[in-house]
């Protein structure tokens, strides 16, 4: 949209004939337009959790490690990461040393050092900061400076999975000089410092413009000499799915769209523009059921869904089981996601040494074999067809948040459920009510005052051991902690809390690979919580934007510097 | 009439004061979290910590008088020292937002342009085209006229504005490739050629939105010619020798703007409330599509102070449209 310029056009002239001999100049490839349907608020990723703010600021500020495309872990603003192996991480696993790569500058010129690194950590760990990153910070004793490029992290535990902090694009290093006035309570009020961080990324910030658009143009000082390939760029947000997706494959007057959740047959129709390309990836996220075992009928007053009464009939492992048989998971991706799903029986797919294949049956759908086992397990049809054994009827309550898929989802549920006997009701609430962790709202997923609940989940990193965490016993929502807790089917066994136990003293991967596997088995053998779809990351780029690695590990934007304009 | 406009502006403070207690009271009492919409891998206790941070621990009559004291006081001394350069807010919280931790009020003046360019030219276009149809339908009733403007209203009111809007998006910028289907908020009008652009990129959402606009004004200006066109007055003034046209555009027309005016006037508060589909449809980014973001997100000041700053506007064109009245009709006189 700008007037064409004939001096540009002469330097333009200029970079092909020096592209011939050498790499691409920085900023040679012009422009280019990202639009994310949610808009980004914030550039400051401690203070808000949400993908979109990360995302955007990935571009600007970045951390020590981070994860590449295929989720292994690789150097970024460190020299190398730091294992047992190479004595970065010492042999009792409580303590990491990160050695910063020499000569590295801040967009504003200055040299990033140790102190930097040092002080995101104060800036995240202050207690009345309100940091939306706090729980990769936890168990720190100290962040020290050993030297100008040397940063020790030393934990109070053990740590075998040390690489939770200023890994990814959730734990970026900020610049001590510009965030030093903005520690605990001052932090929202650093609006210019949240707008506008001044990072050692590929780019940098011209105008925030909060919930809208963002102007960046190329870092100066970018490590890299011949990168980013593009001057300028902007970052643009607001609209749908649908809106983003029309923008990039059928209008092309973006670059890039990012998460477009659309139906498979609408996103395959704005393919056929032949504008653009739409890419997939599978990260970790599972759209799953869970299983409440505990009572939530409404007479129980405060002592609904919690542990002091079993549920009548979701304690019986067979019921449950029958539940998972009777789900076509096929027919779910299917109608739901398309070439953004495939059917799970896990509820931690990946990475690839934690996928589990113990429970792969669950992947053909038995009504027969579900009605069986029911028959056997004494459940028999009343008059009604509903099954039902000394009184007790087979009857659910089934919710979710309001989502058109999802609302699909329940329907096919509903029905393959009545094929089995099972009477099912469907109940949909507002994502921000359901989601929100109001104590004071009884439809919240964690309250759980339903008998099934269907939500997706899944972890950061490429590590699941917190993640696994979530369903140890203790961990369950109940009155005494305000409904806190991610343990959702209130799902306790010894045996589980020790091999999690066993997992935060093992270091050597093979060894919890074989824990991770085992514990995904146990809660899917168990069936509390009942996997449907492994939903992967679909966004789409313009045919002429070289470069693009989809990277759900880390964020979409990791390696903007590499964009390129191809043709 | 001065004292009365007074009078009226007095009135309007406690009137005021009891909209923004109902609508602090209901935004909180209402079900909602602001980190619902955190991915879920960010654990509930420091969820609790961020909601903290927030202010949300304080108990609500505590909350209340601290976002009337940010909004009237310090909100004010802000605006005065933004004016003058003299430095009166110092060290004073303003009215933050919970998204984006900064000055709701920054934002909102942020927000203003597009969409007075989309939503205010929309609305003016409205009713450049709805007056005359009005009129001319009034006058030739039933005629072929009357009942091509009558269809094309019935269409443009009941016709909702996210199918138009997608329609000609599909046309124009899909198929056709002439019209952008993103609004560029950072665009500047420098010269001919950016000018040009800004015509490009307004055309559609403002043509949406006016063809609903003047839908609907141009059926209030029909019917209130119509009451006119048949009273004692009219066949007074045709019996005097009159020409038609001094009859009416001069007799008629004055007396029929006067609902007319009214509904006008308490329309242009919607103006500034934007067009909350329109504007998510073209990626306006306007101060309606501010607004629903911040719904989402419970974002309470948010939503508090942009309610509060429409319901201003709605008390105050209520009585500039009763000033309005007296101005049209002499026999109205307030004092």
């Amino acid at each position: 949209m700008k007037p064409f310029n004939p001096l540009s056009g002469a330097l333009f002239a200029g970079a092909i004939a020096l592209a011939a001999s050498a790499q691409a100049d920085r900023g040679s490839d012009g422009h280019v337009s990202i639009i994310y349907w949610q808009a980004p608020s914030i550039l400051n990723p401690y203070l808000s959790g949400g993908t979109k703010d990360l995302e955007s600021s990935s571009l600007v500020i970045e951390p020590l490690g981070r994860h590449d495309a295929k989720g292994n872990l690789v150097p970024w603003l460190a020299e190398s990461v730091p294992t047992v192996a190479n004595g970065g991480v010492s042999e009792d696993l409580t303590s990491i040393t990160w050695k910063l790569r020499e000569g590295l500058v801040w967009s504003d010129g200055s040299p990033v050092t140790s102190e930097d690194v040092v002080f995101s950590a104060q800036y995240c760990m202050h207690p009345e900061g309100g940091c939306a990153q706090l729980s990769n910070f936890d168990n720190i004793e100290s962040v020290e400076a050993v030297d100008d490029l040397t940063v020790k992290i030393t934990f109070d535990v053990p740590k075998p999975y040390p690489y939770a902090v200023f890994v990814g694009a959730q734990s970026p290093v900020i610049q001590k000089a510009q965030f030093e006035e903005c520690l605990g309570p001052r932090a929202p009020e650093c609006t210019e410092q949240n707008f506008n961080p001044i990072g050692t990324g590929p780019f940098r910030v011209v105008e925030f413009r909060p919930n809208d658009v963002i102007t960046m143009e190329a870092n100066p000082n970018y490590r890299d000499p011949g990168k980013p390939a593009f001057a300028t760029l902007t970052f643009k947000g607001g609209g749908d799915a649908a809106a983003a997706g029309r923008a990039v494959l059928e209008t092309g007057e973006f670059d890039y769209a990012w998460n477009l959740q659309l139906a498979p047959d609408v996103l395959q129709n704005m393919q056929q523009a032949g504008k653009g390309t739409v890419v997939s990836a599978f990260g970790t996220l599972v759209e799953r059921l869970m299983v409440n075992l505990t009572d939530p009928s409404p007479d129980l007053g405060d002592e609904r869904s919690t542990r002091k009464h079993p549920h009548p009939f979701l304690t019986d492992p067979a019921v449950r089981q029958a539940l998972s048989m009777a789900v076509d998971r096929d027919l779910l991706v299917e109608i739901g996601y398309g070439q953004a799903g495939r059917p799970t029986c896990n509820v931690v797919p990946a990475p690839e040494i934690y996928a589990s294949a113990a429970n792969d049956g669950c992947l053909v759908q038995d009504i027969d074999a579900a009605n069986k086992l029911l028959d056997d397990a004494g459940w028999v049809p009343g008059s009604d067809g509903v099954r039902e054994k000394d009184g007790v009827r087979l009857s659910i309550l089934y919710q979710t948040s309001t989502n058109a898929v999802r609302q699909d989802f329940q329907a096919l549920i509903k029905q393959w459920w009545s094929e089995i006997g099972v009477e099912t009701e469907l109940r949909n609430i507002s994502a921000s009510v359901f989601f929100g962790s109001d104590p004071g709202s009884p439809d919240t997923f964690q309250k759980f005052y339903a008998d099934i609940e269907m939500y997706a989940n899944n972890f950061e990193g490429a590590d699941p051991e917190a993640y696994l965490g979530n369903w140890k016993c203790s961990n369950d929502p109940r009155p005494d902690t305000q409904w806190q807790g991610s343990n959702m089917p209130r799902f306790c066994s010894e045996e589980y809390d020790a091999m999690l136990a066993e997992m935060a003293k093992t270091g050597d991967i093979d060894e919890r690979a074989r824990l991770g596997k085992a514990m995904n088995d146990m809660l899917m053998q168990e069936f509390v919580m009942i996997p449907l779809v492994h939903r992967g990351r679909v966004s789409a780029h313009a045919n002429t934007l070289g470069g693009v690695q989809l990277n759900t590990w880390d964020s979409e934007l990791w390696n903007a510097a590499d964009w390129h304009r191809t043709e | 009439m001065f004292h009365y406009t007074i009078r009226r502006l007095l009135y309007a403070v406690p009137t005021l004061l009891l909209i923004s207690l109902i609508l602090f009271l209901l935004l909180d009492l209402a079900p909602g979290d602001p980190t619902a919409q955190l991915p879920l891998t960010i654990p509930p206790d420091v969820k609790q910590r961020i909601r903290e941070s927030l202010g949300l621990g304080e108990p609500i009559h505590i909350r209340y008088l601290l976002w009337l004291q940010q909004f009237f006081i310090n909100e004010s001394l802000h605006l005065v020292s933004e004016l003058t350069g003299w430095d009166l807010s110092g060290d004073r919280q303003r009215v933050i937002s919970w998204q984006t931790r900064s000055p709701v009020v920054d934002i909102v003046v942020q927000r203003l342009p597009q969409t007075l360019w989309v939503v205010g030219l929309s609305y003016v276009v409205g009713i450049a085209i709805a007056l005359p149809i009005g009129i001319i339908s009034a006058y030739r009733q039933y005629s072929w006229f009357d009942q091509a403007g009558t269809f094309v209203s019935m269409v443009g009111f009941s016709v909702p504005t996210f199918f138009t809007g997608v329609l000609l998006i599909v046309i124009f910028s899909v198929n056709l490739g002439w019209l952008p289907s993103i609004y560029d908020t950072t665009h500047v009008v420098t010269d001919w050629k950016s000018f040009l652009f800004q015509i490009r990129q307004l055309l559609m959402p403002v043509f949406v939105l006016a063809l609903y606009n003047a839908a609907q004004i141009s059926r209030f200006m029909r019917a209130s010619m119509l009451d006119n066109l048949n009273l004692d007055y009219v066949r007074t003034a045709r019996s005097k020798g009159m020409t038609e046209r001094v009859v009416i555009l001069v007799h008629v027309l004055r007396n029929s703007m006067i609902p007319v005016v009214t509904v006008i006037a308490l329309g242009v508060p919607s103006v500034f409330g934007g067009a909350i589909i329109t504007e998510q449809i073209f990626k306006v980014n306007g101060l309606g599509q501010l607004l629903i973001i911040a719904i989402e997100a419970n974002d309470i000041p948010m939503v508090q102070t942009l309610a509060f700053i429409f319901a201003i506007l709605i008390v105050l064109f209520n009585l500039i449209a009763d000033i309005l009245y007296g101005i049209l009709d002499p026999r109205i006189r307030y004092d």
